[in-house]
């Protein structure tokens, strides 16, 4: 008793500083409590309508009542209690019978615990994982849905992400919200003899958010960052949630090796700096570090290989190299190889080529890129043409070169990526 | 809840079936049905002739017209339909990659609204 009134003293004396406690305790324990009351309430809107009802109680009685002692606990039990009052309120206000049952049911299932421990929490955080990232959704909905309920972040936020409305972007989640009721998209890790194939579905989610702000990184956009920082901390968690899991490992160890390097992807005017030219005292070397321990954990992993693990080694040979003479490039060849058979994407056979011109040349790598082009896979892709145009460059042939760069251009769209091509074409 | 999984295929394809694939289909589809019923899952479930035996029906301003052939011209075809009982949608694609029509067409897993009140 002394306690608690000695913590009331506290917070009304703090005032300020009190709810900036809280405000950090909501910070940390959002996601958790989401994840919990979505599995007691079964229902996404219903859980986030409780958390809000039970955030705002916590504001009304915690400065007042001291705090407790396992807010996270608290504030489940307060939001369950309020689910039950709403779901008891519509049902008197509809009196349907049905409804009625159902609420009583409803009721009972959500039974007292909300003392669950560590393990049980982290349980939730994965099943929500695993519902927001669920195939049946469509693979704009995975990412959003995601970001808007494992992440925290704001519909306007994804929004902004997505470049939609806050309207479209509401109009979307709650399309995915219904789906995953009204198909009955269950709240449960998967079955073991589909896990595989759903954590790749999950680790795709994943990477996409990382992309999403990755790619656009020439803009200076703060959702941009966000969304990289984002995906690194849901890689994390998934570290956390399945560990020594190859694919999470690789996953996590590539976006920290990719962003490590963000400072110096860009120059101050804005313009792309390759690999290459890169200055490498931007580096950040705590991810860097980081992000090569991870590879090697990875790698260490028996089982299926998994291509985030064989981008990560890439990624690794890259940063470990101090220059473009240093780096192993045999080996990086020898990687895309696995990575092909693993998958064939033309993205990845454009980067095998460009390994490839590093160790037997650009005549070999522009039969490759030539033989790429000739599937009719990617004709529109600007970076084709821009690889092509380096090899012919290479190879001393300066106006099939300017072509292949010109056509290049036609079909970029990152202003940086413009200039850059059409200071190639100045240079020839 | 109940779920109508709608068995799609080009009917060009099954037709060119030979008759020895066509009775190894046949026999994997009494299995399939057998088993789902064993397993309390099945509630109904058809085969249909195809699309060249539809007609399409419309009432407009109170008058019946009555056309040849199937709503909509598509590379797959409606042949047969199974409505079953699953726990959630994890359980019903299951249920649906076991259809042995999924291995030539798709399975369209569409779940049933409850009965009205």
């Amino acid at each position: 008793m002394a306690a608690d009134e000695l913590k009331t003293a506290a917070i009304c004396g703090m005032g300020a500083g009190a709810a900036g406690q809280i405000e950090e305790i909501f910070r940390r324990e959002a996601g958790r409590v989401l994840a919990t009351l979505i599995r007691l309430l079964g229902d996404f809107d219903l859980a986030e309508e409780a958390r809000q009802d039970a955030f705002a109680a916590a504001i009304e009685q915690w400065p007042r009542q001291g705090m407790p002692d396992n807010p996270r606990a608290w504030l489940i039990s307060a939001g369950r209690n309020k689910a039950i009052d709403r779901i008891r309120r519509e049902v008197f206000f509809r009196e349907k019978i049905a409804d009625r049952e159902l609420a009583t049911a409803q009721a009972d299932v959500l039974g007292d615990d909300c003392q669950a421990d560590e393990a049980i929490f982290g349980d939730d955080r994965l099943r929500l994982i695993f519902t927001c990232c669920h195939p049946a959704l469509n693979d704009e909905a995975q990412i959003a849905l995601t970001l808007r309920e494992v992440c925290g972040l704001s519909t306007q936020a994804v929004a902004r992400a997505f470049l939609v409305t806050e309207e479209t972007m509401a109009q979307r989640l709650v399309r995915a919200k219904r789906k995953i009721r009204e198909a009955a998209i269950p709240y449960e890790t998967p079955d073991p003899s589909v896990f595989d194939q759903r954590i790749d579905g999950v680790l795709a989610v994943v990477y996409g958010v990382f992309t999403e702000g990755y790619a656009a990184t020439a803009g200076t956009r703060l959702i941009d960052v966000e969304l990289c920082v984002e995906a690194i901390r849901l890689g994390r968690l998934l570290d956390v949630l399945l560990p020594n899991n190859q694919g999470v490992l690789g996953l996590l160890a590539l976006m920290l090796l990719h962003d490590a390097r963000r400072a110096s992807r860009v120059s101050d005017a804005g313009d792309v700096v390759l690999l290459d030219d890169q200055d490498r005292s931007q580096w950040d070397q705590d991810e860097i570090s980081e992000g090569l321990a991870l590879v090697d954990k990875s790698l260490g992993v028996r089982g299926q290989v998994s291509p985030y693990a064989v981008q990560a080694a890439i990624a690794a040979l890259h940063v470990r190299a101090n220059d473009k003479q240093a780096t192993d490039w045999p080996q990086i060849v020898g990687l895309y190889e696995v990575l092909l058979r693993l998958q064939p994407t033309p993205v990845i056979e454009l980067n095998h080529a460009v390994a490839v011109s590093m160790v037997d040349g650009a005549a070999r790598a522009l039969d490759l890129v030539d033989s790429l082009a000739a599937r009719g896979k990617v004709t529109q892709y600007h970076l084709l043409h821009a690889a092509r145009g380096r090899f012919l460059e290479q190879l001393g042939r300066a106006e099939e070169a300017r072509e292949a760069y010109t056509t290049a251009l036609k079909t970029a769209t990152l202003d940086p990526e413009r200039r850059f091509l059409a200071a190639r074409i100045a240079r020839i | 809840m109940n779920y109508l999984l709608l068995i799609y295929s080009n009917e060009a394809d099954v037709q060119g079936l030979g008759e020895t694939e066509l009775k190894k289909m046949m026999g994997e589809y009494t299995e399939f049905t057998k088993s789902i019923v064993q397993a309390g899952h099945f509630k109904a479930g058809d085969r249909l002739r195809p699309v060249s035996t539809a007609s399409t029906v419309r009432v407009r301003n109170g008058k019946t017209a009555i056309t040849d052939g199937p709503f909509a011209e598509t590379r797959e075809q409606l042949g047969g339909y199974y409505l079953i009982e699953a726990k959630n949608l994890d359980e019903a694609t299951a249920i649906a990659a076991r259809i042995p029509g999924a291995k030539i067409g798709s399975i369209e897993v569409r779940p049933v609204w409850p009965p009205m009140n």
